[in-house]
């Protein structure tokens, strides 16, 4: 009578010796380090001296309150967008259109502020929040509406939207908003005071509060909701989202649409709390940094707060960088390298943890009688 | 006797939480048909996959011709003569016969042209009497069409080990007769043929020798001549097996009325046909037929997840034929579908996250805007309990469990059903079962057939769809057969209807 | 229209289809292996920055063309070693190196801004045939990087189509499994489609910078990149038809140039949209024609021997 093999029924070895959570964070904190070294080899490689490049991008980032208040408002449309996107990944929809939605959002409220600029206050300012919301939310029902009807991948819909955006913008920016002070620069007429969003402190607005409150928000539909349960099963399992009943085509649009909000928001608070108008190149690409903010705060809420904060002191370090001769780029590059490192880290970690697995039962194959 | 062609010594292998193969000895004999006997998980198609080159073993090594052989790619093994017709076709479905049965050997040099191996595989096809078409393409050939073309590509490439890994799996009963003449000449010719099974019938047919696996080891070895279906079958699972725990229960009023329901699947064409049957309380109602005959798609309409295009489903005197699948939960009716990893569980969800997904938006798992986890966890509790679903936590995701647990937990939250506002007590009206004991091993397979009895007992109607014959006439009350999307009959499950069932999955008679 | 405007328009065509040709062959070598490459438009400013540069640097065109090629097959063997070798999300890794991309072609170029290319591609007539009424001036009137398109759409058809390697990277990208049950080295040949897909992207990114604009400015390609993509679902994966497709799109785009020539008066900035909104209609039709049934079988998934 043969002996009992190990029994099939025991538990995949697949537990880290410590939590995965903080795994993960120290592979993320290891990528940042491992892309700045890589930013300053890059530097040095083209004739710049990295160190002193990175003392005056540290400074340019947080190295003065001014610094700590331009880093601030540039995090506050990170945090918006990176919501919008991580609502919208964590239902497995690829929106790549942040940068649209934040567009036509910022569109929208501009039309409100240039169209009716005798609005009193009390209108104008919740009026310039509702057309952001609702102009980024309407444009991103378009791929959602051709995805939940059609079945057509949004990944090239959002992003054909998003070049179509910006072209809309400059189209109304060099004429009929152009500011006729100008001379035929990118930009609209300035808002009225009405228009200006109430900052918090320093510079920063309002939206700094909203981005955070929209956070939470976010956690709580998530986590402790019907609606975040059906996102997160859809995203996880179609096939089992479908099994238990979940409505896909609805969620698909409601998703989407509050995705596209979030990111109008964003624009909203762009031209009504910091440029005070619309021009052209009104946002440096937050929309696409919006996606790499989402994959390294791994679809967490309160993490693509402190994952913005982080991309933001790097976008504002890029522009003082510029002061040394470095290009501004160094950041989006630093920024898209951190992404390709986190996914390289815990894609190898997880082919490592299979063959740690097997060699354990292999050893312990070997130990028994 | 004749040297050994092959010879595997002490192969060992394992995959991520389990061990495939825990040492195993075999020698292969040119001339013979050798049956790798043993029930799923034992290890017979691990084995014979490093046989092919697809595995590497963790210790031992391959023989061949007397000389140790490194396979570390299926070419190796194919250029050394062995070759393997996998449980899964590994044909590419868009491409011709022709370019299936060259691809990789013995190709036209650089150029291709369209007409090329059209011509080999012409001949080695009437040689052989395989009929197939060389120029049509995978995706319109019948699965025993398929399979044909597996073995013209094993001929084409001149293999002197020829596996089969469950063969007969896809094939109707006469087909399997019919594959048995040309194994049979193969095996004259100078070849080695090897038959993995775990159908004691079949090999005691056609194996000249008999070795049989048990969780990864040779648990015996003998000839159909010395043995009995008996003997084997302790040899297979390690003990006396017996079905337990089935009691005579009469069967109550008709719970399930399904009425000549038609539907159609992918491209249009019909999957159902006319199909019709009743279920009563108390009873299990199994259906028997040859993969792909339309049982999937009969459990999907009944679960409400495939739309019917003609006919009715009514439910404790209620039409459902068009409510969706949620509103049929709510109803009572639960269903294990076939792919428990990807429809039935959410690999990434935690076991609680799992318990809930029938339930997340009723009381008392939600409560306003808002679920309400602790009760969750509750019912989650009471799942592992009540049917001993092993887990390191109730937060570790469900794919990190083995097969046989994640199964118990599906059943379990299957038959867990409840009624609006509580979390335990209750059971299903109707048990759709789709395969669930696929997979498994013996121990937990009986878990599940145990499940089974008592929901029977306490009055659930089950419709329990197999594709191992003995399963059926072992578990359900009555058996009924499905061919080309219709039932074309109906049998009580003992054991002198088998070869009438048997007969009714290839189409060959009715009623 | 005149003839004149009409040859005119479509030698403009052909013109402005080249990019989409060559990155488009590359991306469907790539994915004809299985393997989704959403990179493009990073790989091709790579490609356009670094052949410009070598340009302006040795004056060498050819010499330009080989390091786009290089720079582009270098970024995308990093693209291969994420999707192929680790078996990532194809979707976000794509995304990083056309992020990447991005950033660093802006990091290199920024000496080059505002230099004219000291040796751009100019037309190369094909003496007897440029002389062909319609055709000839359309088709044989153009640089060699544009004749090297053709041949490269009617090499990539043959190669696929009638050779033995072609079945090879077929089957990888149908059925992976099946493949290397027959011996085929999946990996290999994976990690040869997306590198030299990639370079195909390169050198696309280069004929931007070295013979159609030809200068380098950030950000050149608009877009290019992701049109090639959806080109390529266009084309149902087909090199033949990815070429007549590519130059359907070069009219589209160059029409919008020439409208305001015919006297209709729209916004040259509105007129810009057009090639976004003809990628979105037409990969709409194609998604409700319900071409899918020709996608290769096993693309974006990764594929491991062990599993």
């Amino acid at each position: 009578m043969p002996a009992t093999a190990p029994a099939l029924d025991h538990p995949r070895p697949s537990a880290p010796s410590i939590p995965e959570w903080a795994e993960a964070v120290m592979i993320r904190i290891g990528a940042v380090l491992a892309a700045l070294l890589a930013g300053a080899a890059f530097m040095a490689a083209t004739g710049h001296d990295a160190w002193t490049a990175y003392r005056v991008m540290a400074a340019g980032a947080a190295g003065s309150p001014f610094a700590i208040e331009q880093t601030l408002i540039k995090a506050i449309p990170l945090m918006l967008t990176g919501l919008g996107v991580t609502l919208a990944f964590a239902m497995g929809l690829w929106n790549i259109g942040a940068e649209g939605q934040l567009a036509v959002g910022a569109l929208a409220a501009s039309w409100l502020a240039l169209t009716v600029p005798s609005l009193p206050r009390p209108l104008m300012l919740p009026g310039l929040l509702v057309f952001g919301f609702a102009g980024g939310a309407a444009w991103a029902l378009i791929p959602a509406a051709l995805r939940a009807f059609a079945g057509m991948n949004e990944i090239i819909s959002t992003l054909m939207l998003n070049y179509v955006a910006l072209l809309w913008v400059d189209y109304l920016v060099f004429g009929a908003w152009a500011d006729p002070a100008a001379f035929s620069f990118p930009y609209s007429r300035p808002f009225p005071e009405s228009a200006h969003l109430p900052t918090v402190f320093g510079g920063v607005h309002l939206g700094l509060v909203l981005a955070v409150c929209a956070a939470a928000v976010l956690w709580m539909v998530l986590r402790a909701t019907p609606w975040g349960y059906e996102i997160r099963t859809i995203g996880q399992s179609p096939a089992a989202a479908r099994y238990a009943g979940m409505p896909v085509a609805r969620n698909i649009l409601l998703v989407m649409a509050a995705s596209g909000a979030l990111s109008g928001l964003a624009g909203a608070g762009e031209v009504g709390g910091v440029i005070h108008r619309i021009q052209q190149g009104l946002s440096p690409g937050y929309g696409f940094t919006a996606i790499i903010i989402a994959w390294v705060a791994r679809l967490q809420p309160w993490a693509v707060i402190v994952v913005a904060v982080l991309f933001a002191m790097l976008l504002n370090g890029g522009f003082v960088i510029q002061t040394t001769g470095v290009p501004a780029a160094i950041a989006a590059m630093i920024q898209a390298l951190i992404l390709f490192l986190v996914l390289a880290s815990e894609y190898l970690l997880r082919r490592l943890r299979r063959r740690r697995a097997t060699a354990a039962l292999r050893l312990a194959l070997a130990a028994r009688p | 006797m004749a040297r050994p062609l092959v010879e595997l010594r002490g192969i060992v292998k394992t995959f991520p939480g389990v061990v495939a193969n825990a040492g195993i000895d075999l020698p292969i004999y040119p001339g013979e048909i050798l049956a790798l006997l043993g029930e799923n998980g034992a290890g017979k198609s691990t084995l014979m996959s490093i046989l092919a080159g697809l595995y590497r073993p963790d210790a031992g090594a391959v023989w061949i011709d007397g000389e140790r052989a490194e396979l570390r790619s299926p070419r190796d093994a194919i250029v050394r003569g062995i070759g393997m017709l996998y449980q899964h076709f590994r044909l590419i479905e868009p491409f011709t016969v022709a370019e299936n049965v060259i691809l990789g050997w013995r190709e036209p040099g650089f150029f291709l042209s369209p007409r090329a191996g059209v011509a080999p595989v012409e001949r080695l096809a009437r040689e052989h009497g395989l009929a197939v078409d060389p120029r049509a393409r995978v995706w319109q050939l019948s699965l025993g069409e398929r399979q044909r073309v597996e073995i013209l590509k094993m001929l084409y490439r001149d293999a002197r080990v020829v596996v089969l890994d469950e063969p007969t799996a896809v094939l109707t009963p006469p087909e399997v007769q019919q594959l048995f003449s040309p194994l049979r000449k193969m095996a004259e010719g100078g070849r080695a043929v090897v038959f993995i099974s775990h159908k004691l019938d079949e090999v005691l047919a056609i194996a000249d020798r008999i070795v049989v696996l048990q969780s990864g080891r040779v648990a015996g070895e003998t000839a159909p001549k010395n043995t009995t279906p008996r003997a084997l079958a302790r040899l297979m699972v390690g003990h006396d097996v017996e079905v337990r725990g089935k009691s005579r229960v009469d069967p109550g009023p008709v719970v399930l009325d399904v009425q000549e329901i038609s539907a159609r699947g992918a491209g249009g064409r019909p999957v159902l046909r006319d199909c019709a049957l009743r279920l009563r309380a108390r009873e299990i109602l199994g259906i028997a037929g040859v993969a792909g005959n339309g049982q999937r798609e009969l459990a999907e309409a009944i679960a409400g997840l495939r739309p019917v295009a003609a006919g009715r489903i009514w439910h404790d005197g209620a039409e459902i034929t068009r409510t969706g699948p949620r509103r049929r939960w709510n109803r009572g009716i639960a269903y294990i579908p076939e792919d428990r990893q990807t429809e039935g569980l959410v690999g990434a969800f935690t076991l609680t996250e799992n318990a809930v997904l029938r339930r997340y938006q009723v009381p008392p798992i939600r409560r306003g805007l808002f679920m309400r986890w602790p009760a969750a966890r509750a019912g989650a509790a009471s799942i592992v309990e009540r049917f001993q679903v092993r887990a390191p936590s109730l937060d570790t995701p469900v794919r990190n469990l083995s097969g046989g647990n994640q199964q118990r937990l599906l059943v379990g939250r299957e038959a867990s059903w409840t009624g609006a506002g509580r979390v335990r007590g209750g059971r299903p009206s109707v048990l759709v079962a789709a395969h669930p004991t696929r997979g498994l091993d013996v121990d937990a397979a009986a878990a599940v057939h145990h499940v089974l009895f008592e929901l029977r007992e306490a009055g659930t109607a089950i419709v329990l769809i197999s594709e191992s014959l003995d399963e059926l006439l072992a578990v359900a009350d009555r058996v009924a057969v499905m061919h080309r999307g219709r039932m074309v009959g109906e049998r009580t499950a003992e054991a002198a209807a088998r070869e009438e069932i048997g007969l009714m999955m290839a189409g060959a008679a009715g009623a | 229209m005149t003839t004149h405007q009409v040859t005119a328009l479509l030698a403009a065509a052909v013109t402005a289809g080249t990019p989409l040709v060559f990155a488009g062959l590359g991306e469907l070598l790539a994915e004809r292996s299985g393997v989704l490459n959403l990179g493009v438009e990073g790989m091709m400013l790579v490609g356009a920055v670094s052949g410009f540069a070598v340009a302006a640097v040795t004056r060498d065109p050819w010499l330009a063309v080989a390091a786009a090629v290089v720079a582009g097959g270098g970024m995308a063997a990093g693209h291969a070693f994420l999707a192929v070798t680790l078996g990532a999300d194809q979707v976000s890794a794509g995304l990083s190196l056309a992020l990447f991309g991005g950033g660093l072609s802006a990091f290199l170029g920024k000496p080059f801004i505002g230099i004219p290319n000291p040796v751009p591609f100019r037309a190369a007539p094909v003496p007897g045939l440029s002389a062909v009424p319609l055709v000839g001036p359309v088709l044989f009137r153009q640089d060699l990087l544009v004749y090297l398109g053709y041949g490269l759409a009617a090499a990539a058809w043959w190669w696929i189509y009638r050779t033995r390697a072609g079945l090879h990277l077929r089957a990888c990208g149908e059925d992976p499994a099946a493949a290397d049950a027959m011996g085929i080295r999946v990996a290999l040949t994976r990690y040869a489609a997306v590198a030299g897909g990639g370079a195909l992207a390169g050198l696309a990114g280069g004929y931007l910078s070295l013979a159609y604009t030809p200068a380098w400015t950030e950000n050149m390609t608009g877009g290019l990149g992701w049109i090639a993509i959806a080109l390529v679902i266009f084309a149902t994966w087909n090199p033949l038809r990815l070429l007549g497709g590519a130059y359907l799109f070069g009219a589209v785009d160059a029409l919008g140039f020439r409208v305001q020539l015919l006297g209709v008066q729209t916004s040259s900035i509105l007129l810009r949209m057009l090639p976004y909104l003809f990628t979105l209609v037409v990969l709409f039709a194609i998604t409700v024609i319900q071409r899918q049934a020709r996608v290769p079988g096993a693309l974006a998934q990764p594929y491991f021997r062990e599993e």
